[in-house]
């Protein structure tokens, strides 16, 4: 049990309860999102108390420093007195610059943040759409393309964020952008070894990314970027990527989809047993799995039991956003 | 002198030595009913803090630490022979890594020394 101090008011927390859960219970707003420590949307500062070192797993040392932490990671072991971000700290203000279709129900959306970001491709940030209603989204741009930020987002037809994107928002809106988070990206070291980039839906976004700063860089070792879907219309990016296959010889473009009615170059094997059958031995592959919970962490299980070492898998679950518990 | 964990190899070691006990023991039909956690991150931090433990390096595990951590797999049938198999997969692990039998010996009395508190009783 501890007592917690938080816009102007005290909470107690029950045994083994995170402060988020804590300051929910007591009806008070707190932004948040997966509930898992990932997309870093409950992020909070404490202003006094003992930070507990699974509350900053995850977190960049520039903001561990300055005792940020995840509310949803830190269960209190003494009293502790906690704020929110200041408005404007880590946030960028952004213009939308265009939101278009890309095939199925995932649209591109396009932002011209008023500062530059500084983000690495394969990194996700949060989009804020006001102080308390925001989103993680992976960044499918390059920083080197210029400042424009690009996200591939799936419509959820009643969803606050990416339905209100879908209907209502207009080029000109704007939103706020929280700095750069995640720990997947393309690094120079990784220039010889095989890459293997596997996603499920718009997990594609961050490899869209990494595969194109592996390129850029020049880089030396067999790529191979598979994606699976449950359509053909779900292969948003098949003509651009078989493009770049084309273009680039070390680079090799697998798709996957249940129902391959209406598209060609198809797989009908499960993703997972494409990605097994088709690279066999594991070790010398540095992977990156992006998408549906169940793939992912199934296929780093194989993966990592088909000789990869575990340090060269890097998965990014995509989780929705939680309900809160009842 | 050297301590066990220096003649292992230490922090480097370790990570290696994670790999590939933890490919055994998650292709054991013995145990891997344990191991069954989908966070493979967070279990591959607990097999490391493991091996750091039993290679006698820093650690700040208590036979309590032990007791707490293992209660609900106890009570999942967790018993001497899973415990023996932990065992048989550490030996061969450190075989692979090319440790000497003393060595190896050594780590197994270690690992045996938190055998009840792992058992719970």
């Amino acid at each position: 049990m501890a007592t917690l101090r938080f816009d102007g008011q005290a909470v107690t927390t029950q045994d083994g309860e995170t402060v988020l859960e804590a300051l929910l219970r007591h009806d008070l707003a707190v932004p948040h999102g997966c509930r898992s420590g990932v997309c870093q949307s409950c992020l909070m500062r404490a202003r006094e108390g003992v930070i507990p070192a699974t509350a900053q797993a995850g977190l960049k040392p520039a903001l561990a420093e300055q005792d940020y932490l995840l509310a949803c990671r830190c269960v209190p072991e003494a009293d502790m007195v906690l704020e929110l971000p200041a408005a404007g700290s880590l946030r960028t203000p952004a213009t939308i610059a265009a939101i278009e279709p890309l095939g199925g129900d995932v649209i591109r959306l396009r932002l011209t943040p008023d500062t530059p970001l500084d983000y690495r491709p394969g990194q996700y940030v949060t989009l804020w759409r006001d102080a308390r209603l925001g989103r993680s989204y992976s960044l499918a741009s390059l920083p080197d393309e210029g400042q424009s930020l690009e996200f591939h987002i799936r419509v959820i037809a009643d969803g606050q964020f990416s339905g209100w994107l879908a209907g209502e928002a207009r080029p000109g809106d704007r939103l706020d952008v929280q700095e750069a988070a995640g720990s997947c990206y393309y690094t120079p070291a990784l220039r010889e070894a095989n890459l293997l980039l596997v996603a499920t839906g718009t997990g594609l976004a961050p490899l869209w990314g990494i595969v194109r700063e592996a390129l850029r860089q020049g880089h030396q070792g067999e790529i191979r970027v598979m994606h699976g879907a449950v359509g053909c219309e779900g292969l948003y990016l098949h003509q651009a990527l078989a493009e770049l296959a084309e273009a680039h010889a070390n680079l090799h473009y697998h798709a996957s989809v249940l129902r391959p009615e209406g598209c060609t170059a198809v797989d009908t094997r499960p993703l997972d047993e494409l990605v097994v059958e088709t690279i066999g031995d594991f070790s010398g592959w540095h992977s990156y799995l992006c998408g549906a919970p169940e793939l992912v962490n199934q296929l780093r299980r194989r993966i990592f039991l088909a000789g990869a070492r575990m340090d060269a898998i890097c998965a990014d679950v995509f989780l929705p956003t939680a309900p809160a518990k009842t | 002198m050297t301590t066990l964990y220096e003649r292992l190899g230490g922090a480097a070691a370790i990570d290696q030595a994670v790999d590939i006990f933890y490919r055994k023991v998650l292709t054991d039909e013995r145990i891997n009913g344990f191991f069954d956690d989908v966070d493979m991150e967070r279990q591959a931090n607990k097999q490391k803090a493991f091996l750091t433990m039993v290679f006698g390096g820093p650690n700040q595990y208590t036979g309590q630490d032990m007791r707490e951590g293992h209660k609900h797999l106890v009570a999942r049938g967790l018993n001497d022979s899973h415990v023996d198999a932990v065992i048989e997969h550490l030996g061969s692990t450190l075989a692979e890594l090319g440790a000497d039998p003393a060595d190896i010996e050594q780590v197994a009395a270690i690992a045996n020394g938190a055998r009840d508190d792992v058992l719970n009783r």
